[in-house]
């Protein structure tokens, strides 16, 4: 087991402010990684942007928004190979495009079409996990399970601040410290689970100060920092595949936006941090680093800005184009060796549907 | 043929399944070493190892959903609950995720993980080691529920719920793991899932039980020869519901007494007399009849015999159906 230290205070940070905070640079990453980078974050939010959008104009349901927490998402994904596992909550619902799932099967998923599920294993990305912190010991078990069958693949688990009072989080992180599992425990700790502040979750100094508890690790990262949170995922990911076992990762940000479209924060929230964040938020922040470093031109991030435009264009194209989905999936999949009275439920409501 | 008591056919079964798959794997709660606490997992990790036979840590919720991530690796988990009401924590899981997953991936993974516990009360046991939760898992769709009455079809059945590809829940009736011993067939044995067994035939009433309700129905036939023909029906697995030997035994006796441990608001005893009002109303001679435990708390030990279902309340549950009927 790994030596595990109190949590770390302040957060890790990368970039700087482009004035009295100087940059850092992470080793390892070359000009081609910075923009692969910068093409994912950009990816993220032009998702999210347009799916509120979509929203709006009524082509996608409620949906749960990420802005701003696309450095969270994006650096630690960067962090992992393929054959490493994602477990997404709701907020993460989109990380799968940086796995290859189609823009158009996540933006399903969001209008409730069966084609928006899709085959986890395909990706390595588990499927969406809407109740808090459940999906945490799945990561763990799959983390565990795959370690038992001397694969090497690491697992991460994705949940907000909020998911740290689940009683599931507490026995996922407890599974992953005595079975040593490869996984990471990845918490974006934006400070809000819908009205309920953080502050309100947890009397603990800090949301990393529980990983102690567990065995683990816990780092403290600046969630809008992407260069960061790739930083401190990389050292977790070392850590889980040369055995030594789980990393809590606290990146912390603030919520800039509402919890989800159903939401309004308007009689919650500090509207002056708000707008702070706001002119701060992660994409702007990275753009302006890889400028300072020369390595990203107005031109450049036009055209990556575009890519991703068309792409959600092309994608809610697709989304849309489904054919209504046949009544027949209500049953299917509900069991792989189904009892035989769902086939008799089927032909009576086709039926009585006339069909 | 081998004569052994419940507890130790499911031990055979789990060490004949381990042996026949190397990705099953048994993880619960001082599974390993101690060989759990009424012994079912006996010796499976001395022969299997500490990777296979897991004790994990005081957490249900934690064991089902990390069984849940063991599957996506491929294993195949069998899960101790140490006593029916300690599974309640873990029910979150089962619930959102463990009769969900395989739809959730539109088919294309399986979850083929079984839990298996002791269940049921009438052995004086402090509050909460008597439960029959069984309603609660059968309730919840993607998941199926098999409660054997027999050494022989606790090593059925638990084999069956090992191979077969959704999750399965067994209630095992701990007040007969050690009660009487009779003959497992040594070796494979499966009873599959969805068939139940004619435990008697008769011809006045048919008394409908699964479990430790099974006894308590053939003693109260015996009690009642010469009165009324009974027919006892072990249902073996509630899901999926053996329908076609429910409806043909009713079908044979017109009346049917359904006995069940839990208690009776919405237990699966009501799902019985559903299912016969509306597949059997024209061969039942008379009303539905269920003999039940009561909807209060599990009693005090001291009195908890009133709770039970009873021979004397089962044969006085026939004798009233039969003079309206």
């Amino acid at each position: 087991m790994s030596l595990v230290l109190p949590a770390e205070g302040g957060l890790r940070r990368v970039i700087g402010d482009g004035a009295d905070l100087p940059d850092g640079r992470v080793d390892g990453l070359t000009t081609e990684d910075l923009l692969g980078l910068y093409r994912n974050l950009v990816l993220l939010r032009t998702y999210d942007e347009r799916s509120v959008v979509y929203h709006r104009q009524g082509r996608i349901g409620t949906y749960a928004i990420f802005w701003n927490h696309e450095a969270m998402q994006a650096g630690s994904a960067f962090a992992l190979e393929e054959r490493d596992w994602i477990f997404p909550s709701y907020r993460e619902s989109a990380i799968g495009l940086l796995r290859g799932i189609p823009a158009s099967t996540i933006l399903s998923w969001w209008r409730g079409h069966p084609s928006g599920w899709w085959s986890p294993k395909e990706y390595n990305v588990a499927s969406i996990c809407v109740p808090i912190g459940t999906h945490v010991s799945h990561a763990v078990g799959l983390a565990w399970g795959s370690s038992l069958k001397g694969e090497d693949r690491v697992a991460v688990a994705y949940f907000g601040d909020g998911a740290t009072s689940e009683g599931s989080f507490h026995e996922g992180a407890t599974f992953a410290g005595v079975m040593n599992a490869p996984a990471i425990l990845f918490c974006n700790n934006n400070q809000w689970a819908i009205s309920t502040p953080v502050s309100a979750q947890t009397a603990a100094p800090t949301l990393a100060d529980k990983a102690i508890g567990y065995g683990m690790p816990g780092v403290r990262v600046d969630g809008g920092d992407v260069l960061a949170v790739y930083e401190a995922t990389r050292e977790a990911v070392e850590r889980a595949r040369t055995g030594g076992g789980p990393t809590f990762i606290e990146a912390v940000t603030y919520r800039a936006a509402p919890h989800a479209t159903a939401d309004d924060p308007s009689s919650y929230i500090d509207q002056e941090r708000v707008d702070a964040e706001r002119a701060n938020e992660c994409v702007g922040r990275y753009a302006a680093y890889l400028a300072r470093l020369g390595v990203l031109s107005d031109d450049q991030s036009q055209e990556i800005k575009d890519e991703a435009l068309e792409l959600m264009r092309a994608g809610i194209e697709a989304a849309e184009a489904e054919p209504q989905a046949d009544i027949g999936l209500v049953f299917e999949h509900a069991y792989a060796a189904p009892p035989p009275g769902l086939a008799d439920d089927l032909a009576e409501l086709r039926r009585v549907l006339g069909e | 043929m081998s004569e052994r008591f419940l507890v130790e056919a499911v031990n055979d079964a789990l060490h004949a399944e381990m042996e026949r798959d190397p990705s099953v794997l048994v993880m619960g709660e001082d599974v390993g070493r101690l060989g759990g606490v009424f012994r079912a997992t006996a010796g499976l990790q001395e022969r299997f190892g500490e990777s296979r036979c897991v004790d994990t840590p005081l957490a249900e919720a934690g064991i089902l959903g990390t069984a849940v991530g063991l599957c996506m690796a491929g294993w195949r988990p069998v899960v101790e609950m140490q006593y029916d009401a300690f599974s309640y924590p873990s029910l979150e899981q089962l619930i959102n995720h463990v009769g969900r997953y395989h739809w959730r991936t539109r088919g294309t993974m399986i979850f083929p993980l079984t839990i298996r516990m002791p269940y049921g009360g009438g052995v004086r046991a402090p509050e909460l080691h008597d439960d029959s939760p069984e309603t609660y898992y059968v309730h919840t769709p993607g998941v199926k529920v098999a409660i054997p009455s027999t050494p022989a079809d606790a090593k059925g059945l638990l084999t069956a719920a090992i191979r077969d590809p959704d999750p399965v829940v067994v209630f095992e009736p701990k007040l007969h793991y050690r009660s009487a011993k009779a003959d497992v067939p040594d070796g494979e044995h499966v009873v599959p899932l969805g068939e139940a067994r004619v435990v008697r035939e008769g011809t006045d009433v048919t008394l409908i039980a699964y479990g430790a309700m099974v006894p308590v129905a053939e003693r109260a036939a015996t009690v009642l020869e010469g009165e009324a023909s009974c027919e006892v029906l072990d249902l073996r697995s509630l899901k999926p519901l053996d329908e076609e030997a429910l409806l043909g035994s009713v079908a044979r006796t017109g009346r049917a007494v359904v006995i069940q441990e839990a208690p009776r608001v919405a237990g699966f005893g009501a799902e019985v007399a559903a299912v016969l009002a509306e597949k059997a109303i024209f061969d039942l001679q008379g009303p539905v009849l269920r003999v039940t435990g009561y909807d209060v708390p599990y009693p005090y030990w001291q009195i908890e015999d009133a709770y039970m279902p009873s021979v004397e309340r089962v044969v006085d549950a026939v004798r009233r159906l039969l003079a309206t009927s």
